[in-house]
């Protein structure tokens, strides 16, 4: 331990010279912001399944939890004391090690990736200057896309070592779908790296600050692309067919009680939460503070941090409420549904969006027009009606009429012919 | 025979996802930010019963505390579910009396038939259901525990229209 430290300081000075403080400032300093990182996800991933139950709640008229401390607020508590004192059944079927090895693959990956997200502008300390990020890991997302993506292995091994029907089809499913899945997220990414030049997330929200423009704007279909494969990387609803209640019972975790189920739970609410905080850095401007340059000078002074950190939060929370709110919103989609989408709509969406994106960055770094608020504006302009393309494309010309309606009289009168033409499964005498 | 599967013919062009999506977002959104709430809670706020609710037993008593009921066994005979236990005895002056009346909970369907066949109006349905118990025994009432009953009787009729006119 003693000569591990100081080794992965040295090398940390040698990857960036203006980079970490003296030692012993850098220790604590890294130590802290664990702490206080980790806790704070810790409590938001349990407090996220209180806002699951009380936002579902709300949409469906009932109040929510309300009988643990002040409106139900400490029943995330109630449910970890819970979960530990139940019993761990242990199936005389299943295959153990795999058994008990699968909820840490998948509860692991979901913890880790957190230490790469970015939360606030680097802070001016008077010891040097403090990044509010674990590790600013020079691979970026990623890493993120790598380890978040091993958790599917904890889901496929639960599905498989429970030895049931249910947990082996709910592990299928999601070893199919987010292999699927990764592909199109994947290549969503591409068009920021192309944008950015760099996988870094911090670099990533420096080049939204310097465009004055969030990637959300200037790269609308990838934010599409990557908000559909990001349900479908968290086995959210509508794509939640790895669990799929009322086919599956709870698919994978089917055979799993106490602790080994709420590690499932907590990796799913983490991938949630880190899935949120990437929308927000990729897409949203990461923790950069809109309308003004203040914070992009390089290491800033406390409060401003503390506004970013606060503006990231609140994209983050943001996000998290949308996935909440999709989930009590649409039904589960069909599996050949959710095959179509992923592999005969976003996959070459995204291979088009790609080339789309790197000729029209050919095209005006040879046009001369430097980056920044222009070229962001350029980009604009393309994407609204590339967006608009794909809506149409994606919902067969309907986006401009309604959805439902009252019918014309020469439509009506088709689809009386359609029915009248049909054969009757029952014909009644009466008729 | 084989097994066919009914194929809905939906007018897929007719359909829009992404309409239909945006749509369904707002229709909940509404409902998320509507303070309505449907709950009763339910320790803390009851609903309202009706009248003629046919829930826990009660023995009705005469003045000098004494159960009104005589014994003549019409509730056992004509109780469906046979969770009436009588065992009638007689005192000195030749009043009839239940040395013992239990009603098993547990047993019973709360038809009402006992407190419509009563000749004295002693054993009454109520208007009560919060009878639950630990173990099945305590489901068994005796004849104190059903005088000690305190909520309201149910009417099995309005008494302002006693026909069902």
């Amino acid at each position: 331990m003693t000569d591990v430290l100081p080794g992965v300081h040295a090398l940390l000075l040698a990857a960036d010279p203006q980079g970490p403080m003296n030692f012993w400032p850098w220790l604590v300093f890294t130590a802290i912001k664990m702490l206080v990182f980790f806790t704070i996800y810790m409590l938001g991933v349990a407090y996220l399944t209180l806002a699951e139950r009380k936002i579902s709640a709300w949409i469906q008229h009932r109040h929510g939890p309300n009988r643990v401390g002040w409106s139900g607020f400490m029943q995330p508590l109630a449910d970890g004391v819970k979960n530990f004192m139940k019993e761990e059944t242990m199936p005389p079927y299943v295959n153990k090690a795999l058994f008990v090895l699968a909820p840490m693959l998948a509860f692991i990956p979901a913890m880790t990736v957190w230490a790469v997200i970015p939360w606030g502008a680097p802070w001016a300390s008077p010891w040097g200057r403090v990044e509010m990020v674990l590790a600013d890991l020079p691979i970026g997302f990623l890493f993120i896309i790598a380890i978040a993506s091993l958790g599917v292995y904890g889901i496929v091994l639960a599905g498989w070592s429970s030895n049931n029907k249910y947990a082996l089809l709910g592990g299928l499913r999601s070893s199919a779908q987010m292999v699927s899945y990764e592909i199109s997220m994947g290549l969503s990414l591409i068009p920021i790296l192309l944008f950015t030049g760099n996988v870094t997330l911090s670099s990533v929200v420096n080049s939204q600050a310097s465009m004055h423009m969030w990637n959300v704007l200037t790269l609308s279909i990838a934010f599409l692309l990557y908000f559909i494969s990001a349900f479908a990387e968290t086995n959210r609803l509508p794509f939640d067919m790895p669990e799929a209640e009322s086919e599956l019972i709870t698919g994978y975790h089917t055979e799993y009680s106490a602790m080994k189920f709420s590690l499932f739970f907590i990796a799913e609410y983490a991938n949630m939460a880190t899935q949120s905080a990437m929308l927000a850095t990729l897409f949203f401007g990461g923790w950069d503070v809109p309308f003004t340059q203040a914070d992009n000078t390089g290491a800033v002074s406390f409060p401003l941090v503390l506004l970013s950190m606060a503006l990231m939060m609140a994209k983050t929370l943001f996000f998290l409420f949308v996935y909440i709110w999709v989930r009590w919103t649409l039904p589960r989609f069909r599996y050949d549904q959710l095959m179509s989408l992923g592999w005969k709509i976003l996959l070459p969406t995204g291979l088009g969006y790609i080339i789309v994106v790197a000729s029209l960055m050919l095209g005006l770094d040879a046009a001369g027009i430097e980056r920044g608020f222009v070229y962001g504006l350029i980009f604009l302009g393309v994407n609204i009606v590339l967006v608009a393309l794909f809506m149409v494309f994606l919902d067969r010309g309907k986006i401009l009429s309604a959805a439902y309606g009252r019918a014309s009289i020469g439509e009506l009168q088709r689809l009386r012919d359609i029915t009248t033409s049909r054969t009757r499964l029952s014909t009644t005498a009466g008729d | 025979m084989a097994i066919t599967v009914k194929v809905v013919d939906r007018p897929i062009e007719e359909t829009s996802y992404v309409r239909a999506t945006l749509s369904g977002l707002a229709n909940t959104l509404k409902h998320l930010l509507d303070p309505h709430r449907v709950t009763t809670e339910y320790p803390d706020e009851r609903e309202a019963i009706s009248r003629r609710w046919r829930g826990t037993h009660r023995m009705l008593t005469t003045e000098d505390g004494k159960a009104k009921c005589v014994a003549c066994g019409l509730c056992p005979t004509v109780c469906p579910a046979n969770c009436i236990k009588l065992v009638p005895g007689e005192d000195e002056q030749g009043n009839r009396y239940p040395l013992v009346f239990e009603i098993d909970e547990f047993r019973c369907i709360f038809c009402g038939y006992c407190q419509e066949v009563c000749p004295e109006e002693a054993i009454h349905l109520g208007r009560h259901y919060e009878n639950s118990e630990f173990n099945r025994e305590a489901f068994v009432y005796d004849l104190e525990r059903l005088m000690a009953q305190t909520h309201p009787v149910t009417e099995l009729w309005d008494p302002a229209d006693p026909k069902g006119e």
